[in-house]
């Protein structure tokens, strides 16, 4: 196989899968359990092999760059690849028992994967307008999930998302527009290089404004953040995974990377915006999270609070900021898919998940609740989980943008702390009345959840200590290159346009 | 300048329409207005009066000739088939949706369909 051959893969894999598993399906449903898993498993060996290549980028049809449509996959590609496919793989294992108490599950799985066709192409492709077809394959594909349902609420919180998300990417249609119309290009390294040259002009800075707006939604960041707490505790817990670990990365905050670093070049006003936009998803996310009762709607707000840190982290723009908020990135996108598939477990073993109506389940149900354990540690930021070496590098990142904020630099750090003491209380909320206390009479018959579930649970908890371990060896195989190709503009021109 | 003035009035228009009305069936109309002004808003992008070069030449024919000079833009109109593509999608998941609202909720009014809150 010819190296560059592998890119395109990314997206037409799921996307033949996404038919096959309709077609087959039809058959029997255990096909479409099989197909899925397949799948997610090769895409996972694709990426991780992708992991072992140089940056490469593949022309669509042999256009040179400038003309055609060319996919690009450098180390930052490479990173959202492995998470994105890494975690579908594991969903797929849990969906496949988890789904049972759902009808047609060959339409849920031929949804996945065209959800995850639509993240992997956003990921990988060099051209804003097709970004924006592959955001909205998987945002068309996720409005349908979360309403997979098709109870009341499940409705209604769709509707919300739909309505939302739609002008949302108008928007950001309405900004590529004015971006084409004022630079006559729409390949990202092309634009970037027309930026470079000419500066920008006021029709670009309205566009870029249009794509805070439209991205910063896409990535519940706090002022456009209304329809996440309905979206992600309405769906299906393997789809609440697989929204709140990837789906808000891929579509919202690599994009906003992607276009700031890449192509715009972050001046001192967009750090700003950037920072504010962090800091406020982290403070409105985590208060509003501590006073929730229902487990799911818990987790999506601290979804809000968390992807605050990895803004926040990018927004400083120093090398180790930036790594720190790209490994908290990828930490999140394991934590919080455990803490969601947690969830699901405990819903489907107690039919509730109400944090009131919970309690004692640490004697029925071991597994959920070590594994819960491990994720909420990791969320709080305890050491030796991952989540603490993440949100570490991001507050020595702070600290050291003394240089450029003065004393506000302080403050952030400050802040970053103060938040993540208050994740800290929520979680001990979650262990207190969901795993510990006196097991209530209607909980007494509850059993562990299945083996197929576990087994999901358990590879992510492993996935949150080894991270948190081997955290020295993750950033430099992993993050250090995305970091350098974050903050190397004239790397990704190059790179494209040689 | 026109252009842009015209297209954003449209878009406004149907985001008023999203944010004020309260039936779901005029949300998704207003919906389709905001993406219908985007749509235009890139035709319009396409178009051309003057000689070549003003916005860059069209792509394909790298060297602007005699011929080329008063040709609009194809590629906005490549986009705006594609838009208009997943525009239809958009429509159909969005339709679906109120009718199932519809036959859960028995009324199409926003302010009456409100289950979840926090």
């Amino acid at each position: 196989m010819n190296d560059n051959n592998v890119l395109p893969l990314f997206i037409a894999v799921p996307l033949g899968a996404a038919f096959l598993i309709v077609l087959l399906g039809k058959l029997r449903e255990s096909v479409s359990d099989l197909l899925a898993v397949l799948t997610t498993a090769l895409l996972t060996v694709f990426s991780l092999y992708t992991l072992t290549l140089e940056a490469q980028i593949y022309r669509m049809g042999s256009w040179a760059p400038p003309i055609g449509i060319n996919l690009v996959s450098d180390p930052l590609s490479t990173l959202l690849l492995i998470i994105i496919n890494g975690v579908s793989f594991l969903v797929c294992i849990y969906s496949i028992t988890y789904m049972t108490g759902y009808t047609d599950k060959p339409k849920y799985y031929s949804l996945l994967m065209l959800m995850i066709a639509g993240m992997n192409g956003v990921v990988l492709t060099g051209d804003l307008f097709n970004m924006y077809v592959f955001l909205e394959i998987a945002a068309i594909s996720s409005y349908a999930l979360v309403a997979f349902g098709t109870e009341h609420e499940e409705l209604e919180a769709s509707f919300k998302y739909l309505v939302l998300g739609s002008v949302a990417s108008s928007f950001i249609l309405f900004g590529i527009a004015l971006m084409y119309s004022a630079t006559g290009t729409l390949n990202l390294a092309d634009i970037s290089n027309v930026i470079t040259r000419n500066g920008l002009n006021s029709v670009m800075t309205f566009a870029t404004a249009l794509f805070i707006g439209g991205f910063g939604l896409k990535a519940a960041m706090v002022p456009f953040h209304a329809w996440l707490p309905d979206a992600h505790p309405s769906a299906p817990a393997p789809i609440s995974a697989m929204l709140s670990g990837l789906l808000i990365k891929a579509l919202g905050v690599y994009a906003l990377i992607r276009i700031f670093y890449s192509v715009i070049g972050v001046t001192a006003t967009y750090s700003t915006i950037l920072i504010v936009l962090g800091i406020l998803s982290m403070v409105v996310g985590v208060i509003l999270a501590v006073g929730q009762w229902d487990f799911k709607r818990l987790l999506a707000y601290h979804s809000i609070s968390q992807m605050g840190y990895v803004m926040l982290g990018v927004g400083i723009g120093s090398p180790l900021a930036i790594a720190g908020g790209l490994f908290h990135l990828l930490n999140h996108s394991m934590f919080k898919s455990l803490l969601f598939l947690c969830s699901g477990a405990v819903e489907y073993s107690t039919g509730t998940r109400q944090l009131k109506k919970l309690g004692g389940l640490w004697y029925r149900m071991p597994v959920t609740s070590a594994t819960c354990s491990v994720a909420s540690l990791s969320i709080s930021g305890v050491p030796p989980f991952n989540g603490f070496w993440s949100k570490l590098l991001i507050i020595v990142g702070a600290v050291q943008a003394a240089d450029r904020f003065g004393p506000w630099a302080y403050v952030l750090a400050a802040i970053t702390v103060l938040v993540s003491f208050l994740t800290l209380v929520s979680f001990v909320k979650v262990q207190r009345y969901v795993l510990f206390g006196g097991l209530s009479e209607k909980l007494q018959k509850i059993k562990e959840i299945p083996a197929a579930m576990c087994i999901a649970l358990i590879v992510f908890a492993i996935l949150c200590l080894g991270l948190g371990v081997l955290c020295p060896f993750v950033l430099k195989s992993l993050i250090d290159p995305a970091r350098d190709v974050v903050l190397d503009k004239a790397g990704y021109i190059g790179l494209v346009l040689r | 300048m026109a252009p842009y003035i015209l297209c954003s009035i449209i878009l406004l228009l149907g985001v008023y329409a999203v944010v004020a009305k309260k039936n779901l069936i005029k949300i998704v109309i207003g919906l389709l207005i905001i993406e219908y002004a985007v749509n235009l808003m890139l035709v319009l992008v396409g178009y051309r009066s003057g000689p070549a070069g003003a916005l860059g030449d069209a792509p394909i024919l790298t060297q602007a000739s005699q011929e080329t000079a008063h040709f609009v833009d194809p590629l906005p109109q490549a986009l705006v088939v594609t838009s208009i593509v997943i525009g239809l999608g958009l429509t159909a998941m969005v339709v679906a949706l109120c009718i199932r609202l519809y036959e859960k909720y028995g009324t199409l009014d926003v302010l009456l369909i409100r289950r979840l809150r926090g």
